[in-house]
């Protein structure tokens, strides 16, 4: 028994103590990014930031489009065919425009940005640490969090809501297509419908969970590359740590404000 | 005259087990000190403490009348921008080609004209022997040229002091015999403190003012190359004359001596 109270003990002050780092970086990494803004900060720095978006946003385009159009038919079909049963198929307007727009939109993007990003991330640092890259620039008077991390997060932070409108676009599209082919529906209906179910309220709380998702996998991700010890094993693990650790801290995170924003919602 | 370098006292242990035993040592400006020792007696480590990479059990070391140990972050970042460091592996970005790693620190904590820096760029490649390999990648450099390319990068901001850790391991030693003679010409040309980590005795001996050999953490000796030579402090005596430590008796080494013996006795 005290063995078992010993393991659960040990296990939680060691994600706790995960968290904390994950929230010093973060703020460390917030007290940096000035310096990658266009204008007011250092023109390399910016110019590393908007080769990141390239590289996590405009790159993740067709796939998170391709997941996000797969995915709108899923949804469009299964309500259908449970709606259609009681005559309501004109709700899976609403179905897919509001489950996109709060919760399927941000969410599928932030896996694909975790698997696809993070683990790079998670590489790239890890693989930096174990050539002395990283101790080769704390010499040079550079800090490895302003220098690597600070343009990794702008550009995380800039291309995920990006990535997040376009997947909610895509599967409204695809929404679309099925009830054209299914019952006929305009386009032009379908768009009226669409705007009629969804609020403002909606797209903002998609916009925010979007910041928050980039933010886990921007930080868990190069966390991850920080913490690499010993050879390319270790980066290998690392980069597996990063996928998994981001992707179910994005879950907890989504629980969390879907909560939330159900709970202050106006009934 | 002050020395530019002092390390006092300085302890260092890993996992309880200590690798530094109250290290004591004085680098005057413009001398080109030579850490020796064999594998894994702490030069490295003692390096990491001289540019503050690492932070010690007890002890201080003074850089510039810094004491860089205690010294804030500022401070540290300020006396780095002094010190030029090549490491045993390069280290160099391997995303950007060699004169943007040279370039690297110049755009970093200078504000000169991109045009100044290309020429400075190309000044340092030309010192090192590496003008027209400027546009390469790391990785399509040989590994002699590799150090050249970390020297040339080490030597970007004009520093008052240049770390070199094992500059010549793993390479030929014709190869070897021309990174010694760059750190010559580098020396005089640029007045620069030199301190180079190494175990290959004649390249020590060439480059030298002083040398201080490093034992299990303590020095055995610390002088000019004369005094090394005539020490009789049996380590010293051990590296110079190339004996071997007697191998570790065990009951496998036994009963392979015993095979041995009656192999010989049979012929």
């Amino acid at each position: 028994m005290a063995n078992i109270l010993e393991n659960v003990g040990e296990r939680t002050i060691e994600h706790l103590d995960y968290v904390g780092s994950l929230n010093i970086q973060w703020w460390a990494t917030v007290r940096a990014m000035a310096q990658a803004l266009p204008f007011v900060g250092n023109r390399y720095r910016w110019k590393a930031a908007v080769r990141q978006m390239l590289e996590i946003g405009v790159d993740a385009i067709p796939m998170v489009s391709l997941m996000a159009v797969c995915t709108g038919f899923i949804f469009a079909m299964q309500g259908a065919s449970e709606l259609r049963r009681f005559g309501a198929l004109r709700y899976v307007v609403d179905l897919v425009a509001v489950g996109f727009t709060r919760e399927l939109g941000p969410l599928m993007t932030a896996i694909a940005v975790s698997g696809r990003s993070g683990s790079a991330f998670a590489a790239e640092i890890g693989t930096m640490k174990v050539t002395e890259e990283l101790d080769s620039l704390r010499v040079m008077a550079l800090e490895p969090l302003e220098f690597v991390l600070a343009p990794k997060y702008l550009a995380t932070l800039i291309s995920v809501p990006c990535l997040s409108v376009i997947s909610n676009l895509c599967g409204i599209l695809a929404g679309g297509l099925f009830m054209f082919f299914s019952i006929h529906l305009t386009p032009a209906l379908y768009l009226r419908y669409v705007f009629e179910a969804i609020a403002l309220r909606d797209v903002v709380m998609g916009m925010v969970k979007s910041v928050v998702f980039g933010t886990i996998i921007a930080q868990v991700g190069c966390l991850e590359g920080f913490r690499v010890h010993g050879g390319p094993d270790s980066v290998g693990r690392s980069t597996t740590s990063a996928v998994v650790k981001s992707t179910f801290l994005v879950i907890i995170a989504d629980a969390i404000f879907t909560t939330l924003f159900y709970l202050t919602a106006k009934p | 005259m002050t020395p530019i370098i002092s390390v006092r006292d300085l302890v260092v242990e890993y996992d309880g087990r200590e690798v530094l035993n109250g290290l004591n040592l004085e680098i005057e400006h413009g001398e080109t000190m030579v850490l020796l020792g064999g594998s894994g007696c702490g030069k490295s480590t003692l390096l990491r403490h001289i540019i503050g990479l690492e932070k010690p059990k007890s002890g201080s070391v003074f850089v510039k009348g810094v004491d860089i140990v205690r010294c804030s972050k500022s401070e540290l970042k300020k006396i780095r921008r002094s010190i030029g460091v090549a490491f045993q592996s390069a280290a160099l970005f391997n995303s950007l080609n060699i004169e943007d790693n040279v370039a690297l620190p110049l755009r970093e904590h200078t504000r000169l004209a991109p045009s100044i820096i290309e020429l400075v760029v190309w000044m340092k490649l030309a010192a090192v022997g590496l003008a027209d390999r400027g546009k390469l990648l790391p990785s399509e450099l040989s590994g002699g040229m590799k150090k050249r390319a970390a020297v040339a990068r080490a030597i970007a901001l004009g520093p008052e002091i240049l770390v070199l850790d094992e500059p010549s391991a793993g390479l030929d030693p014709i190869v070897a015999a021309e990174l010694d003679e760059l750190i010559l010409l580098l020396k005089h040309t640029f007045h620069m403190t030199v301190i180079v980590v190494t175990h290959e005795l004649p390249s020590a001996f060439l480059i030298a003012d002083r040398i201080a050999m490093l034992y299990q953490g303590s020095f055995s000796s610390i002088g000019t190359k004369d005094q090394l030579k005539a020490s009789q402090n049996p380590h010293v005596r051990q590296f110079l004359d190339r004996v071997p430590e007697d191998i570790v008796r065990t009951p496998v080494t036994e009963h392979f001596a015993k095979y041995l013996n009656a192999s010989e006795g049979y012929q």
